[in-house]
């Protein structure tokens, strides 16, 4: 009887787990002894870091798609559906067009979405780059603005926990470059008592932010939008007016984890933060964002925490061998820090980030990585 | 008299987002007269937490110190 790994969403950590555990068993998976199945209701993968360039016209949608059936590892399986209900006692997931599918292991992958109706007006009077469709969007908009009050600001939860610092930073270079600056306002708001929730990010946001002249609102939940009169309101009293607001929209997981009886409120599911077992499920793991670890929503989590659940995926479907690799909070974000120059940072649950010297150097560093993102999902890097 | 949470987050080692962040976030997904209890490590959140449940005009119900970090209960109010 061959083994069933099935890895439910076609995103960055799915495609990943499913190339991960492909390539290091190459010859059961050609065998079938192990079938590694994907179930994706989206048949293309779309590279999300692409969108912050999207919005500043600086790269075309095209080069952010791939089809997903191009970047899977030979011998996975794609089915091109979308898993409606996952019934863990009897180890199978159904789909819309009403197929079911056994597992013997799965991994529920099913990233995060936009959460449009949770802040009243935020569709008619945000703009956001968290999508393509999004991007743009705002790419319009930005084409037409010629000056005005620039306001962006940050709902909770939210993915890639650095883009909206980035953004800022990128729309103060570009009006400088457009020349529109000096009649141009920028207004950054955050939810807490600093401009990011991770200490040295904030400190860097303050200093750049002050130098730049941005203005910063902290403590600043947004609660609901005047698309008519153009104000943002939020939940601690404070109103900011705007001519172009620009909304980091609160995130929610996939409705599946509701349907199946398996996630919380907002559909995260309960995951151990280092063996990434959801709930008490000795056979079912969640890996990305779709999970309720306290740790960045973002893609090189999502990668670093398929590597673990790859390794430990092999030892279970190759002799049962309980999970020893555990995850320990590791992230890697690059931070654009204008149009020429960028950052990073890099953290574990054990160790804070610091934050290094913008340069050049670390920009063209990004923009490779944006380029060889390809050869990562297949696992070939 | 010991407070129940109604829910616990273990947010330590947690930068980023941050316990903060994961108390705001549980807020929002409670009900009202619900206790979310995060516990961390950061010694920032002593402050943070209070100072943002003041701000949001939430309750905070305890900042208790243990061996493993500290445990602060703020109730859902509205």
């Amino acid at each position: 009887m061959s083994k069933k790994l099935l890895i439910i969403g076609s995103g960055t950590a799915g495609l990943m787990v499913a190339n991960l555990v492909a390539r290091q068993l190459r010859g059961p998976v050609a065998h079938r002894d192990i079938e590694v199945t994907v179930l994706g209701e989206r048949d293309e993968y779309v590279y999300q870091p692409g969108f912050l360039y999207v919005a500043f016209d600086l790269w075309e949608p095209d080069s952010l798609r791939r089809k997903v059936a191009d970047l899977l590892s030979p011998g996975v399986r794609f089915v091109h559906d979308r898993a409606e209900r996952i019934d863990a006692a009897a180890q199978s997931v159904t789909t819309r067009t009403g197929q079911t599918l056994q597992y013997d292991y799965l991994v529920i992958a099913t990233g995060s979405q936009l959460n449009l109706t949770e802040i009243p007006g935020l569709e008619e009077g945000a703009h956001w780059f968290y999508t393509l469709e999004g991007a743009l969007r705002l790419r319009e908009a930005l084409k037409s603005f010629e000056g005005g009050r620039l306001v962006l600001s940050v709902g909770i939860p939210h993915k890639c926990p650095v883009a909206p610092v980035e953004f800022t930073m990128m729309f103060d270079d570009w009006a400088r470059a457009r020349g529109i600056r000096e009649k141009t306002e920028i207004t950054y708001t955050y939810p807490v008592a600093r401009p990011h929730t991770i200490a040295s990010v904030a400190d860097f946001a303050d200093r750049e932010f002050t130098a730049r002249g941005i203005e910063i609102e902290t403590f600043f939940n947004m609660d609901s939008i005047d698309a008519q009169g153009k104000v943002l309101h939020s939940q601690e009293g404070t109103d900011v007016p705007y001519d172009l607001l620009v909304a980091i929209p609160p995130h929610m997981g996939d409705t599946l984890g509701a349907a199946s009886g398996l996630a919380e409120k907002g559909n995260w599911y309960p995951t151990d933060r280092n063996l990434l077992r959801v709930g008490a499920y000795k056979n079912i793991f969640a890996v990305g964002d779709t999970t309720n670890i306290p740790v960045s929503k973002a893609g090189s989590v999502a990668h670093f925490e398929s590597e673990v659940l790859a390794d430990n995926l092999v030892g279970l479907l190759t002799d049962g061998r309980e999970p020893g690799h555990a995850y320990t909070g590791r992230a890697f974000c690059f931070i654009e820090t204008g149009l020429e120059q960028a950052t990073y940072i890099s953290f574990d649950f054990a160790h804070p980030p610091t934050v290094p010297t913008p340069s050049r150097s670390i920009h063209l560093f990004k923009q490779t990585y944006n380029r060889i993102h390809w050869a990562n999902l297949k696992a070939v890097m | 008299m010991v407070e129940e949470a109604s829910r616990t987050i273990d947010a330590r080692g947690s930068f980023c987002p941050g316990p903060l962040m994961e108390m705001i976030r549980a807020i929002k997904a409670a009900e009202i007269g619900d206790v979310v209890a995060v516990l961390s490590n950061d010694s920032g959140s002593r402050t943070d937490i209070p100072k943002w449940a003041q701000k949001a005009g939430q309750e905070l119900v305890a900042v208790q110190s243990g061996e493993e970090g500290d445990s602060i209960l703020v109730r859902k109010v509205k």
